[in-house]
């Protein structure tokens, strides 16, 4: 409801903003332009959306899997540890840009190429989350275990594992935040094919061709994707993490 | 873990043979960091029959759970024998895992020895009764009150089947009402089904209420001051004369621990 107001208020500063004549509608179209484009071109959004939708949707899954497993890794052995994680970060700093011939060399013009730039965005905030996650287990819990004849691997599924999901939740909601704006990289940077290839990829398309209202309405699709995929996430996290005490960070 | 302790040259591992609890002048010293030797108990000899339970009085800081994790093999002497038969721990703090339920943490060393989930909750569900915890198998620990997770802890250690059980401070986070209450539970559970117990604690009346004998420690480096023989018939309640004097004795030799003297 106060969500509501806000973006209420915030449309209906904007409104007369553009309708002062400040600017013009190729710079800033006023929120009822946008509105227009959305109602007119509702087809060929819907369109654009279903790609940009399953990379994003892919993409978070592999980057969890990847995340995760790292961690995992990571957690386990003090060798993969100080092998990988410097890795890790430094993979954090490539610039899209330079690799992204190369990923278009090597897979082509379809999901794959965006997929990879989407798992490179949005795994490390799930790897630094559970590797805390796990490594914030009470010593004192696993010397207990261990008099109760626990052996490193059941210490590891009934203590550590579930310990480190809610963190490891908490950086899935960091990763699919960046997860829709690395779609919008990955669509802008890697070439694709066919008639629909992603919002990201409209969203160009239109501002070269000052069709800005449009690439607004896109991104405006945009926005409520990634705001419906967070409430989706803050429902799986509920089923995932039952015990977990209700924080005040999920969006409702 | 103990790993960087298990490396020191010739450490004694607990013994596992016997019922009872056998500590041979048993010194062992706290290694941290830069170098830092850190003497924690020094020349502990103490004794306990099957079925006996042994407390272990001290200050805080005095090396009683080094003590216990000594006896439960998490670590290994530097010097001495320790000979006792597989233990289990009770931590001061329950410890329970929040993602279970009562009943699955009550039953989780049946799990670690290869039973069905469904095979230790059948294990652990007989007992829940008898502790006066019939109906909350399914809570969460948190929604038990502090004196039903200790326990739910306690059973934990009960049910994993060691001869010997080991309890830190079991009821030393408890309000003064549930502790008392708790510790006349305690001395239920044991007479109807009697354990070799090794019970810590700095509360003085709690061991003359639960132990069969206890050992006064000072200050760290703890040694023991003076042992106590606690031949007190059971139930024994908090008023009897005979508890309260063996307390005042107790508690004299606490003191006398601080300020240094042998008694």
């Amino acid at each position: 409801m106060s969500a509501l107001l806000v973006v209420a208020g915030l449309l209906g500063a904007w409104e007369a903003y553009a309708d002062s004549g400040a600017t013009s509608s190729f710079v800033l179209p006023a929120p009822h332009e946008i509105a227009v484009a959305l109602w007119n071109d509702a087809g060929l959004l819907a369109a654009n959306l279903a790609p940009t939708a399953v990379e994003v949707g892919l993409g978070i899954l592999l980057a969890l899997l990847l995340g995760f497993t790292l961690a995992v890794a990571i957690h386990l052995s003090a060798i993969v540890r100080r092998a990988l994680y410097p890795l890790a970060v430094g993979s954090q700093a490539i610039p899209i840009a330079v690799i992204a011939p190369l990923l278009v060399f090597w897979w082509g013009f379809g999901v794959f190429p965006k997929l990879v730039v989407i798992v490179l965005i949005c795994f490390f905030p799930v790897l630094v989350t559970t590797v805390d996650g796990l490594a914030a287990v009470d010593p004192d819990q696993l010397k207990l275990l261990r008099t109760l004849d626990a052996s490193r691997w059941q210490a590891f599924r009934f203590a550590e594992l579930p310990a480190a999901l809610p963190a490891a939740l908490s950086g899935a909601r960091i990763a699919l935040t960046v997860g829709v704006i690395g779609a919008y990289i990955a669509e802008s940077q890697t070439v694709t094919s066919g008639s629909h290839a992603g919002l990201g990829h409209q969203i160009n398309a239109d501002l070269a061709a000052v069709q800005t209202p449009r690439a607004y309405a896109a991104a405006f699709v945009l926005f409520a994707f990634a705001i419906a995929c967070f409430y989706v996430l803050s429902l799986a996290e509920r089923r995932l993490a039952p015990w977990a005490p209700r924080r005040r960070s999920s969006p409702a | 873990m103990a790993t960087e302790l298990q490396t020191r040259p010739e450490p004694v591992a607990p013994s596992r043979t016997g019922d009872g609890i056998s500590l041979e002048s048993v010194s062992h010293a706290y290694r941290g960091p830069r170098g830092v030797v850190l003497p924690v108990l020094q020349d502990i000899s103490l004794q306990a029959a099957r079925d006996e339970v042994l407390g272990v009085v001290g200050p805080s800081g005095c090396g009683k759970t080094t003590l216990l994790e000594l006896v439960c093999a998490l670590q290994r002497p530097d010097v001495g024998a320790i000979r006792c038969p597989p233990a289990a721990l009770m931590p001061q703090h329950d410890l329970l895992l929040p993602w279970f339920s009562a009943l699955d943490n009550a039953g989780l060393a049946l799990r670690f020895a290869g039973a069905s989930r469904a095979q230790a909750r059948r294990r652990a569900v007989e007992a829940f009764a008898q502790l006066g915890l019939a109906g909350f198998e399914e809570a969460r620990p948190h929604e038990l009150s502090g004196g039903m997770r200790q326990r739910v802890a306690f059973l934990r250690t009960l049910l994993s089947g060691k001869p010997l059980l080991c309890l830190d401070e079991p009821f030393g986070a408890l309000d003064a009402i549930t502790r008392s209450e708790m510790q006349d539970w305690l001395a239920h559970a044991l007479l109807r089904q009697p354990h070799t117990v090794m019970l810590v604690t700095h509360d003085v009346e709690e061991a003359v209420l639960l132990a069969d004998r206890i050992a006064v420690l000072s200050p760290r480096p703890g040694r023991v001051v003076e042992q106590l023989d606690v031949q007190i018939p059971r139930p024994r309640r908090r008023t009897d004369a005979q508890v309260v004097a063996l307390r005042e004795r107790a508690l004299e030799a606490l003191h006398a621990g601080a300020r240094g003297e042998r008694a």
